[in-house]
């Protein structure tokens, strides 16, 4: 079929397929170097050197790092009760906005996934990726106007004789749940979707209730999807500083803490060691996670 | 048209299922007695597994009613009926064990634990499907899986089980296993069985009853014998069985018996051929096809399979036939040489029938 003078060519990509072929190992580098290369240097490197300036100093009068090991800025931050309670705060937070989070997207996703009709789905998916194409802060800074005093949270609530929250920790873990609620829906219905119907048909079938069918058919199977949404709404209310600053009022979280050290404070090694705090949480949260078996479905 | 049972398990009147602009059941009656073992067959897209679902509580009919024990459940849901339900594809809870799957309904009915375990330890025995107790459902064969699934809905004893082709997923083999055992468990039970499946021949081996469903209709309830041998319809004489069209009446192509003319062939003796048997008034016929009804033609094609023969034929009226013969002798392994001879068939004006083509009643000939 091939033209003879074509034949080099194909025989030498030939048998570069077959050797690919017979060495699945060989196969399975070339695939992954060029992101494993990534992610040891560009990510774990970062993440590295972050550690490693944790255990360095900043001179007071120079503000030149002096690159000498030591724990201090670790003993600081243990010793100072105002970071201990930043530290728990920000946890706090993290908890809660993972709480709302899972209690306002289980019931929206199987809405989405069971309860909609299946022609609607794309659209009510577009819906919930839709705040995600605007910007983080035109988001944030939306929320400050609408909870801004006599705004209109403030007016909506008046009828009932109540007023909105105002700027503080009620604020920053509302927006932050807002913010990070696709996050959760998202993988909780990729989940849900995977749950075939007839499940729940045969638990009704056997004599549960829809709230005994959710207890103990869709939620053991939704889980790991809901740990996988978890992860996302707590990392990235752990890691935030900026809707706090915008309707937090005068509370702090971990990351301002960090953010004012680099900034104002010229004191990056500190920083660094503020930084490891949510890392070694997270650390923690996926062990937790991983004990459950919910990383399995990953 | 049909018998008022006092004791039904399930009576359906009028029922109808649209989606949408599709009319998915199009008023169905029916009255299952109670033990009864009823078959719901049809084609692909004919409306039984949502006549199924609506009985076991899934859709909600667009109009007609449902009694299950002479009690309307047409708008209970699923938990509040006494039926249990075979899914096609089992639908077992894959995070539960084999045990735990089968007690789940004893469960959420607060049987006690103990008690639960007994009775979900006989349901699987019953099925004979023992020392499986902590395997998951993965870790099961698709036969295991079906057993499970039976066990599952037997346990809880229902007045009325429902099975939505139960036996699709499985391989001839298992099949015909499960096909013994399904209606053993049925007559040990007493269960009423409502099980639906596009094989004719399962929903004729198994059943007391059939109806045959065409397009949201019902064409014809009754007997296995009677739907094959006086289809009321000619939608059921093509599904159920070959149905032959000689002139204006109709013959199963068991019925045809095929002699091999002396001159075209080697012998009428040999080739599977009609076995001998006397005609209606104890005349033998020799070799030639017996009855007392005859046509002359032509062999299109022979096909030898195992326990038959089957014989295409081209009769000189133009009609063409199917005709199944018996492989009694050993030297039915030849027969394939007759293609292209020339036979005369015959058969008995008692089994002809024939339908209507606006399907009323059945009318067998003569
Ligand atoms: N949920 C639904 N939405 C829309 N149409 C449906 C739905 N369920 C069934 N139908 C339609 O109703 C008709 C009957 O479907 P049904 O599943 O009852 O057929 P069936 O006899 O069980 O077929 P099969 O042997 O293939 O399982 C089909 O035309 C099908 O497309
Ligand atoms: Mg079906």
């Amino acid at each position: 079929m091939t033209a003879v003078a074509g034949r080099p060519a194909p025989g030498l990509r030939r048998r570069a397929a077959a050797l690919l072929h017979r060495r699945p190992l060989l196969r399975l580098s070339l695939l992954l170097s060029a992101p494993l290369a990534w992610l040891v240097v560009a990510y774990l490197g970062a993440l590295g050197a972050i550690f490693l300036t944790a255990f360095w100093t900043t001179d007071t009068f120079t503000g030149e790092i002096v690159r000498e090991f030591t724990a201090v800025n670790f003993q600081t931050l243990w010793d100072e009760p105002v970071y201990r309670t930043i530290a728990l705060r920000s946890l706090g937070v993290a908890v809660a906005v993972t709480a709302i989070d899972m209690a306002i997207g289980l019931p929206m996703a199987f809405y989405m996934a069971k309860v909609a009709r299946p022609r609607h789905r794309p659209m009510l998916v577009s819906a919930i990726l839709a705040p995600l194409w605007a910007a983080y802060l035109v988001k944030a800074y939306a929320w400050r106007v609408m909870l801004a005093e006599g705004g209109p949270v403030d007016q909506a609530l008046e009828p009932f004789g109540l007023s909105g929250p105002g700027y503080g920790l009620t604020a920053t873990v509302l927006v932050l749940s807002y913010l990070w609620l696709p996050y959760m829906i998202l993988p909780v219905y990729a989940g849900l979707e995977r749950l075939p119907g007839a499940l729940l048909d045969a638990s009704g079938d056997l004599g549960a209730r829809p709230l005994r069918t959710f207890r103990t058919v869709v939620l053991p199977l939704v889980y790991p999807s809901l740990v996988a949404g978890s992860i996302f709404t707590f990392s990235l209310s752990l890691g935030d500083y900026i809707t706090v600053k915008i309707v937090g009022g005068r509370s702090q979280l971990i990351g301002n803490v960090v953010y004012d050290n680099v900034g104002a404070a010229n004191n990056l090694p500190f920083a660094a060691a503020v930084a490891t705090v949510p890392v070694v949480v997270m650390l923690g949260y996926l062990a937790a996670a991983r004990r459950t078996g919910a990383l399995r479905e990953l | 048209m049909f018998s008022v049972m006092p004791d039904s398990a399930v009576r359906i009147r009028d029922l109808r299922k649209t989606f949408g602009s599709v009319e998915a059941v199009a008023g169905v009656d029916l009255d299952i007695g109670d033990g009864e073992f009823f078959s719901m067959l049809g084609p692909s897209g004919s409306g039984k597994t949502t006549v199924l679902r609506m009985i076991a509580g899934f859709e909600r009919p667009t109009s007609g009613t449902i009694e299950l024990g002479g009690r309307d459940v047409t708008s209970l849901a699923p938990f509040d009926r006494d039926v249990n339900t075979v899914f096609q594809d089992y639908a077992l809870f894959p995070h539960l064990d084999v045990l735990r799957n089968v007690e789940y309904g004893l469960k959420v009915r607060g049987v006690p634990r103990a008690e639960r375990r007994e009775r979900a330890r006989a349901a699987l025995r019953s099925v004979r499907l023992d020392g499986l107790d902590g395997r998951r459902p993965a870790e099961l064969s698709g036969g295991q899986r079906q057993r499970v699934a039976l066990a599952r809905a037997l346990v809880n004893e229902p007045k009325v089980l429902l099975l939505d082709e139960p036996l699709g997923a499985l391989d001839l083999k298992l099949r015909e296993e499960m096909q013994v055992e399904l209606k053993s468990i049925q007559r040990r039970a007493g269960i009423t069985f409502v099980f639906v499946t596009h094989d004719q021949e399962e929903a004729l081996t198994l059943s007391d009853r059939v109806a045959v469903l065409d397009r949201g209709r019902i064409e014809q309830v009754g007997t296995p014998a009677e739907v094959y041998e006086r289809p009321a319809t000619a939608f059921v004489a093509g599904f159920v069985g070959t149905s032959n069209r000689i002139g204006a009446v109709r013959v199963r192509p068991e019925k045809i018996h095929v002699g091999i003319e002396p001159d075209a062939g080697s012998g009428g003796e040999s080739g599977g051929p009609a076995e001998d048997g006397p005609g209606r008034d104890g005349r033998a016929e020799g070799g030639a096809g017996t009855g007392d009804r005859h046509a002359f033609g032509t062999v299109a094609e022979v096909v030898y399979a195992g326990p038959a023969t089957r014989f295409v034929i081209d009769l000189e009226s133009g009609d063409r036939v199917v005709a199944l013969q018996q492989n009694l002798r050993t030297s039915s392994m030849d027969v394939t040489r007759h293609r292209g001879a020339r036979v005369r068939i015959g058969w008995h004006a008692e089994h002809e029938f024939s339908v209507p083509e606006t399907g009323a009643g059945t009318a067998p000939a003569s």
